[in-house]
């Protein structure tokens, strides 16, 4: 089982990942695949459950941004962490599209990516079983100087840094 | 000091959370929490290659500017964790090659203790940004590019989008027409001027680079306001990330995309992509441009009189210094100024290298004629910027006690070669010993100066970090059959009129490879016309004329 963190701390995870053989969608919050947002949309637009959905790193932000209202998860996949699309993805989603619902990643990710993580716009990480959770929690703060605008940041300390640890 | 961007509290924190950082980075990997494969690009990106025989460390110059202090603080680490030396590379930084992975934290401490660090000298991110070595200094400079440097550096740290790129992304900056930071082969590049209106803009280039397919950069943009500089880039960098390919480590560079999609296509989505981005931001506030700007505003010159009687007269007394003078200065906008090259090339040398010792000269030497600054060039040179005419007798006497003052700039043994087959993991063939055999070839200075301008260029395989496709003469290494072969080029550019160098013949031998330049060199003299250089000849007849003296009127 993958560890849900928010803000380098373990969350409980509501959702439910649906695989695309599954036939059947449960009640409650269920994340699909695009694809199957793609086939299926006309069904599951009906439902009432909060509904999200889950991009490979080919997938990129104008694939869904026309049905962004209906979603109120986006799931990010690294395939591997050095497979950095999704860092545009993430940011394109807040700053392009407005989005404001959650931004997921997962998949192949590593603690020194977190901080790069949280200041394009994702607001949570699943890290595989068995991740030292420590270095995640302290990816947060090991670097608390940025020298460029971040999804959140406004105004630079002086020059183009400002302070970004929490 | 001026000339030097000063690092504040906050840079300095910046860096030494950095080196705390790589410091747990190592132990996570030693403690296997880490895998090679996650830890290889975390050691890049702080400068950690492992090569042949060892790890080298490739320590950051940003846009080619030291200060004295740095200088002894590289021959320190040189002495002591390097057996004596460093070497300049093409990319304005200095490389260690022999260095332990356990020293390196250490090693990064040293430098942050001096404002330097290794960050972004490898890797598939945004590299360390390169200039021109004059800046500041040329007469034809319309915009002094180091403010822009120290901007992009920034920009660039760290950056939180742009560090899993699909592959390295090399950033070019100059502001002068008279182009001597080899823009075209540059991911991107930039050329800063004065708009219509006289403020800042910037010509905007993309898609240059060596390597298996070589091209030339191609201009994007003609007029990007000082401005929106941020944020066009932005837009570049956020199209490369998305749209460059990853599926093949040799098609990932923006090149291969600006040349799959074709410019003017790339040039929309860039655009659009910038019109979305382009508010407040992304600007570049006019203040913070300003106060960088303050940290290279002109050095305190004295008012010298445009001709110096005594520069006049160590000329006519001492030819050996005179010919120094035509080779190694260059003109300064300040009146009884000069720029002075100083190659790391002396005859039989390793093309970029420097002793411990020859930094620590060259850092007191820098205190003393050149306000305390001294900067690599990508041609693997030193610069002192700002000499006084009336002090360069005394300089090139210093110089020319350590071994420093080998009057070549420019010429044919100025030669540029990556380490090769003696250092690097990638590599097919030896380059350092084919430089050296060359340089011993040509090591009549009289004859250099007479052969004239002509840059030999050489890279150990087909990753070109000796920039090969762009020398006068080019010289690559491949193996053939386990057999080291050297394919030569002529006719290559790396200026502002760039161009690829055409690719002479058949690949020969290495204990052919000198004769072969030489062929080519008597030929050429044989055929110019007065005030031609060399490839100013191979432009006028064509590179057939010099195959059939090379291969015979067969071939």
């Amino acid at each position: 089982m993958a560890v849900l963190l928010k803000n380098g701390q373990p969350i409980p995870d509501s959702w439910i990942a649906l695989d695309d053989t599954e036939a059947a969608v449960p009640d409650g919050p269920v994340i699909i695949s695009l694809e199957r947002w793609t086939r299926d949309r006309a069904a599951l637009a009906g439902r009432n459950a909060p509904l999200g959905i889950r991009l490979k790193s080919h997938q990129l932000a104008p694939a869904i941004a026309a049905d962004l209202g209906r979603f109120e998860l986006v799931m990010l996949e690294f395939p591997k962490f050095r497979d950095g699309r999704h860092f545009s993805t993430a940011r394109e989603l807040r700053e392009r599209y407005r989005y404001t619902g959650e931004i997921r990643a997962t998949g192949h990710v590593i603690p020194d990516q977190y901080l790069f993580m949280t200041r394009v716009g994702f607001s949570s990480v699943e890290v595989p079983d068995g991740a030292n959770l420590e270095s995640w929690r302290l990816a947060l703060n090991e670097v608390s100087v940025a020298y460029q605008a971040g999804v959140l940041d406004d105004s630079p300390l002086a020059g183009l840094r400002r302070k970004v640890a929490l | 000091m001026s000339g030097l961007y000063r690092y504040d509290e906050l840079d300095r924190r910046f860096l030494a959370e950095r080196v705390e950082q790589f410091r747990r980075q190592v132990e996570r990997r030693l403690a296997g929490e880490l895998t090679e494969e996650e830890f290889r690009p975390l050691r890049l990106m702080n400068g950690l290659y492992l090569q042949l025989h060892a790890y080298m460390l490739r320590i950051a110059v940003p846009y080619g500017v030291l200060s004295s202090a740095q200088m002894r603080a590289l021959a320190a680490i040189g002495r002591r964790h390097d057996r004596g030396y460093g070497h300049f590379t093409t990319r304005q930084n200095l490389q260690f090659n022999w260095i332990k992975l356990v020293d390196v934290p250490e090693i990064l401490g040293a430098l942050a203790a001096v404002d330097m660090h290794a960050i972004q000298t490898s890797g598939n991110c945004i590299r360390n940004v390169t200039t021109d070595q004059f800046a500041g200094a040329a007469p034809d400079e319309a915009v002094d590019p180091r403010v822009y440097g120290e901007i992009l550096r920034q920009w660039s740290t760290l950056h939180p989008e742009f560090t899993f790129l699909p592959r390295k992304f090399k950033i070019a900056i100059t502001g002068s027409p008279h182009d001597r930071a080899a823009l075209a082969i540059h991911d991107v590049a930039l050329r800063a001027k004065a708009g219509a209106d006289g403020a800042v803009c910037f010509e905007v280039y993309v898609g240059g680079g060596l390597g298996r397919s070589p091209f030339l950069a191609k201009l994007l943009n003609d007029q990007v306001a000082e401005q929106d500089i941020i944020a066009y880039l932005e837009a570049v960098l956020r199209i490369y990330n998305q749209y460059g390919r990853r599926d093949n480590i040799y098609k990932a560079r923006i090149k291969i995309l600006v040349h799959e999609v074709g410019v003017d296509k790339l040039r929309e989505q860039i655009e659009a992509e910038f019109d979305r981005i382009r508010g407040p931001k992304f600007r570049l506030d006019p203040e913070i441009v300003e106060t960088i700007r303050a940290h290279f505003a002109p050095p305190p010159f004295d008012t010298l009189p445009a001709e110096s009687v005594a520069f006049e007269q160590a000329r006519t007394a001492d030819p050996e210094f005179a010919r120094w003078c035509r080779s190694n200065l260059a003109p300064h906008r300040q009146t009884g100024y000069a720029g002075v090259t100083i190659t790391l090339k002396p005859t039989g040398g390793i093309p970029g290298d420097i002793t411990s010792e020859q930094m620590e000269a060259v850092a007191d030497l820098a205190d003393r004629f050149s306000f305390g600054e001294v900067r690599p060039s990508h041609e693997q040179n030193l610069i002192f910027a700002h000499v006084r005419k009336n002090d360069l007798h005394a300089l090139w006497i210093e110089l020319r006690r350590h071994d420093l003052a080998t009057a070549n700039a420019g010429l044919i043994g100025d030669i540029i070669a990556c380490p090769g087959l003696d250092y690097c993991a990638l590599a097919n063939a030896r380059s350092i010993p084919l430089a050296q055999q060359i340089s011993e070839r040509f090591a009549d200075l009289d004859r250099q100066h007479d052969i004239g301008e002509l840059k030999i260029k050489m890279s150990g395989c087909i990753n070109a970090c000796g920039h090969h496709h762009v020398g006068h003469i080019g010289i690559l290494g491949v193996d053939k059959q386990g057999v080291e072969n050297y394919q030569i080029t002529i006719g290559g550019d790396a200026t502002e009129t760039a161009a690829l160098g055409q690719v002479l013949g058949p690949a020969v031998k290495y204990d052919e490879v000198t004769d072969t330049v030489e062929k080519l060199v008597e030929f050429y003299l044989e055929q110019r016309r007065a005030g031609e250089r060399f490839i100013d000849t191979v432009a006028r007849i064509g590179v057939r004329p010099f195959k059939e003296r090379v291969y015979g009127s067969a071939a």
